[in-house]
């Protein structure tokens, strides 16, 4: 017996039939290729029960009604509600991704304190002693006036409630940043009296004459707009479009009619003298201007000629005269302002003038047209509890009519003439013109206090952060506004239990407030905000819970209106951009980009297109004609008084020669690598321009030069 | 002549032992001796050992006594519920334990002892390793098997998931290390011989069940969605 190759070959041969015989290969191929369809790292969403709850959404104004489905408790997906009132199921990209604000990774997780250039982590009971001391030594020292508070608006109970602690507290100086509730409200309080909003009946509308408005790019309540847009072709309705570039609403428009910036204004005036001289407006509504209207009829005969015009917007005199005579014959026209998102700044001229033509043509609360209605205010508190100091201080003139001014005062005065700022929903060190001015402004404020989710721009200037719950774990009613045509009120309910150690801002004030005690400890009994707010809301609040919602007003307003058109008759000079160069740096509004308070989503960033973002760089759009030899993604730098940039170029026929377009939205600094340093703020390249007469920043672009990087 | 055999001596030796050569017949029996005993070793060895190194025995978080459980509360639905969009609640939850159980033990055994101090106490769900789960590709309706109506096939749970009712005790469960899922998907039996039902719950079980009772194996899609 020897041990030679073949018994090894017979060993080898016997081990391979054993093994094929055995259940082995059977059981391996079995298992291998249900491994192979289950990646055992590839995430699979937990299994449970399936529940929605409705809520209404509050990342824009366009308070939109939300399904949330939940697994066991667990978000998942947010969906538009069925049958609200405002959207109908629609929801647009920002609420789909909304669950991605919960757990973005800027989250600001606890209370801080700024220790140096760094936050460090304290208690609640710390950081409201921090701040209830701090509020206690400027009381004490008699100068209640002295604490500002910024808020994103000044409807909704918890806007409310700032106001009310500042007042309280014994200071005027609450103030909210730019928004197109804001705009329509100073247009109405122009027009036709304080304390009244304009809502545009768009979906009924047959001819929309829109003035730079981004219809479908995130002007006033976004899904409202798509829907309203999406059905003007079955209305037969017609969109005419007036704006330089050739936005998406402009290329869904039946026309687009390319004007020179910032001459809309003059636009509309020549407009209303079109429709003035050849007796196409509405005789009964004319008859009812109050003021001025005699001294504007002069004013438009004398300096609103079809020629004068046709230079100044670079506009063809037949088409202007040709828009105005469409319009006007219209049976149910609307002529809509607020250029873009309409939250930027603005002119009151222009916005009022384009409010002149639904005047003229008698439109205002008719179907289709323009709804003129009183601000209806549901909330209702109890007067605030008011001691010397508070009496004393909140008798004090307000230290600006407006945010931008406000910062302008800090910066002016060698004293600090706000000792306190309180920041909500708003980014003011983002969001507002010259960024750099605003960041030192907060620099020269001794305390800054947050009340942010999001370490953002502004939060990281601030002494101490409050982080409050995001809209899917709060209750807020969320009154809806932005140039709708009805009036809701929705509940924004708590979805989801607090992801981290976050309050409710409501709850926060509270805290604040009793620990500063005496009268505005007083003027806050309330122990939980949802307590204060179902006392608030009073009649409503039963309809509001059940439901959801609450509809405030409907269909075409029986309020009466008056037209008073005094601010346009003493002819209000027309804003011109600052700084010298042979171009001019113009936003862009993106419906995939917020360019407010709420930076947009990481899924809401991946869909910006290359036209405007290309990596992490921004591109601006120019016209062949403009671009002198520069090629698509070219790069070059681009020179403003404020600063410079490093851009690529797009090329398109799309936006009029002489301009350089640069989306909002973008250069975000904060914590987030998923959305921040992407690109350029435009904010920070521009600087206010302050309208004479109104005192609004109206900056609608700034000059500006390219040089090949 | 014998210089040329030695110069073919390779094929000629060849020739040879196809005719016979007792020193080659026993290298031969040598082989086949090897090729019985290494074929009888990994034979059994893939039948026998495989499968234990192919499982990790898991014990449960606790005992649970079936048996004594649907003597309580009636039958397997009180507490392996439909919910009302048709979906199988499964594994009941703790607030699903806590509509009978309280904050102290209603028994004297061991494992309610445990249940309630580890995790009614904590209020934290029970970890159960669950037997009949099957892979992520793979929808099943529960609703579509086991309810009556029309449409339902009204099946009795113990056709797939055997008498575990009637059980006093958790068996360990068993987990595939490559796949991660239960032995009892595959069956207990290595070779995947069933005797009853429930022993296997492959596709091929759904598929053989459903060309009985419906006259069709069914389409990939109705599973694989």
């Amino acid at each position: 017996m020897k041990v030679d190759r073949r018994s090894f070959l017979g060993l080898g041969l016997g081990a391979v039939a054993g093994f094929s015989v055995s259940p082995v290969l059977l059981k391996l191929t079995d298992d291998s290729s249900i491994w192979t369809q289950n990646w055992p790292w590839t995430p699979v969403p937990l299994d449970g029960e399936v529940m929605y709850e409705s809520s209404v959404c509050s990342l824009c104004p366009g308070s939109c009604g939300i399904s949330v489905r939940k697994i066991d408790d667990r978000p998942v997906k947010i969906e538009g509600l069925n049958e609200y009132p405002i959207n109908d199921g629609g929801a647009c990209l920002h609420g789909i991704s909304g669950l991605q604000y919960l757990y973005d990774p800027s989250r600001v997780k606890t209370p801080l304190k700024k220790n140096g250039d760094k936050f460090e982590e304290i208690s609640w009971e710390e950081a409201v002693s921090l701040v209830s001391g701090k509020l206690a030594d400027i009381r004490n020292a008699g100068t209640p006036e002295k604490l500002a508070c910024i808020s994103d608006k000044h409807q909704g109970s918890v806007s409310r409630l700032f106001k009310r602690l500042l007042k309280s507290f014994g200071s005027p100086n609450f103030y909210t940043m730019p928004s197109l509730e804001s705009y329509l409200e100073l247009t109405a309080a122009s027009l036709h009296g304080k304390g009244t909003t304009i809502g545009f009946d768009l979906e009924n509308s047959d001819y929309i004459l829109s003035f730079g408005a981004g219809i479908i790019e995130g002007w006033g309540s976004p899904v409202a707009c798509f829907k309203a847009n999406a059905s003007r072709k079955e209305r037969g309705a017609t969109l005419c479009q007036i704006e330089p570039r050739l936005s998406n609403t402009a290329a869904n428009a039946d026309r687009w009619v390319p004007v020179k910036p910032g001459t809309e204004a003059d636009l509309a005036l020549g407009m209303c003298a079109v429709i003035l001289k050849n007796n196409l407006f509405n005789a009964a509504a004319v008859a009812g201007f109050k003021g001025g209207f005699n001294k504007l009829t002069a004013l438009l005969q004398t300096d609103y000629s079809l020629s004068k015009i046709s230079e100044i917007t670079g506009i063809k005199e037949a088409d202007i005269e040709d828009i105005a005579t469409q319009f006007a014959k219209a049976k149910m026209p609307v002529a809509v302002f607020g250029k873009g998102r309409g939250d930027s700044s603005q002119s009151l001229k222009e916005l009022v003038a384009v409010q002149t033509l639904n005047c003229l043509v008698g439109n205002i609360n008719k179907e289709g047209g323009a709804f003129v209605q009183p601000v209806k205010e549901y909330l209702e508190f109890p007067e605030e509890t008011m001691d010397d100091i508070a009496d004393k201080g909140f008798a004090q003139p307000k230290l600006s009519p407006y945010v931008h001014d406000l910062f302008d005062k800090v910066n002016a005065s060698s004293q600090p003439v706000v000792e306190a700022l309180f920041v909500y929903q708003s980014n003011p060190c983002y969001s507002l013109h010259d960024t750099k001015a605003v960041k030192q402004a907060f620099g020269k404020i001794p305390f800054v206090v947050s009340f942010s989710s999001f370490l953002d721009e502004t939060a990281k200037e601030a002494d101490i952060i409050l982080p409050v719950h995001t809209f899917i774990e709060r209750l807020e009613d969320i009154p809806s506004g932005a140039g709708l045509s009805k009036m809701v009120v929705g509940l924004s309910k708590p979805v989801v239990k607090p992801v981290f150690n976050t309050k409710h801002p409501g709850d926060i004030v509270f805290l604040i407030a009793k620990a500063i005690d005496g009268s505005v400890a007083q003027s806050f009994e309330w122990e939980t905000f949802d307590e204060c707010l179902e006392m608030a809301a009073g009649n409503i609040w039963g309809d509001l819970s059940e439901n959801g919602y609450v509809i405030l007003s409907e269909g075409v307003p029986k309020a009466p209106h008056e037209i008073d058109v005094t601010f346009l008759s003493k002819a209000p000079d027309s804003v011109q951009p600052n700084g010298d160069g042979d171009l001019l740096l113009i936003p862009i509004d993106n419906m995939r980009l917020p360019s407010a308070a709420q930076a947009a989503s990481p899924f809401a960033v991946k869909t910006i297109s290359d036209e405007e973002l290309k990596g992490k760089e921004t591109v601006v759009e120019i016209n062949p004609q403009t671009a002198k030899g520069l090629k698509n993604y070219d790069r070059v730098t681009l020179t403003t008084p404020l600063g410079t940039a490093k851009v690529m170029i797009h090329l398109s026929e799309g936006i009029m020669p002489g301009l350089v377009g640069m989306a909002k939205g973008l250069g975000h600094s904060f914590d987030n690598k998923y959305v921040s340093n992407k690109g350029v703020n435009i904010n920070e390249l521009i600087g206010p321009v302050i309208e004479s007469g109104s005192g609004l920043d109206a900056a609608f672009g700034i000059k500006t030069k390219i040089s090949k990087a | 002549m014998s210089k040329k055999e030695s110069e073919n001596g390779s094929a000629e030796s060849a020739g040879e032992c196809t005719a016979g050569d007792t020193k080659d017949d026993k290298g031969l029996g040598l082989g086949v001796i090897f090729f019985i005993v290494a074929f009888v070793i990994c034979f059994l060895s893939g039948t026998l050992l495989f499968p234990k190194l192919l499982y990790s025995k898991k014990e449960q978080p606790f005992n649970f006594n079936h048996e004594l459980h649907v003597g309580e509360a009636g039958s397997c639905d009180s507490c392996h519920s439909l919910r009302e969009d048709g979906s199988f609640s499964g594994i009941p939850t703790l607030d699903k334990c806590m509509e009978c159980h309280t904050e102290e033990p209603l028994g004297a055994t061991e494992d309610e002892a445990v249940f309630v101090e580890m995790y009614v106490a904590k209020e934290k769900e029970v970890p159960w390793y669950v037997y009949s789960k099957q892979p992520d590709c793979v929808f099943f309706s529960h609703a579509a098997h086991t309810q009556v109506k029309p449409g339902g096939a009204g099946m009795d749970c113990v056709t797939c998931h055997g008498p575990i009712g009637e059980t006093t005790s958790s068996r360990p469960y068993e987990e595939n290390r490559i796949t991660g899922y239960s032995r009892d998907i595959w069956g207990k039996n290595i070779w995947g011989i069933k005797k009853h039902s429930w022993d296997r719950m492959k596709m091929d079980d759904c598929a053989a069940c459903h060309k009985t009772e419906t006259g069709h194996q069914g389409y990939c899609f109705q599973c694989h969605k």
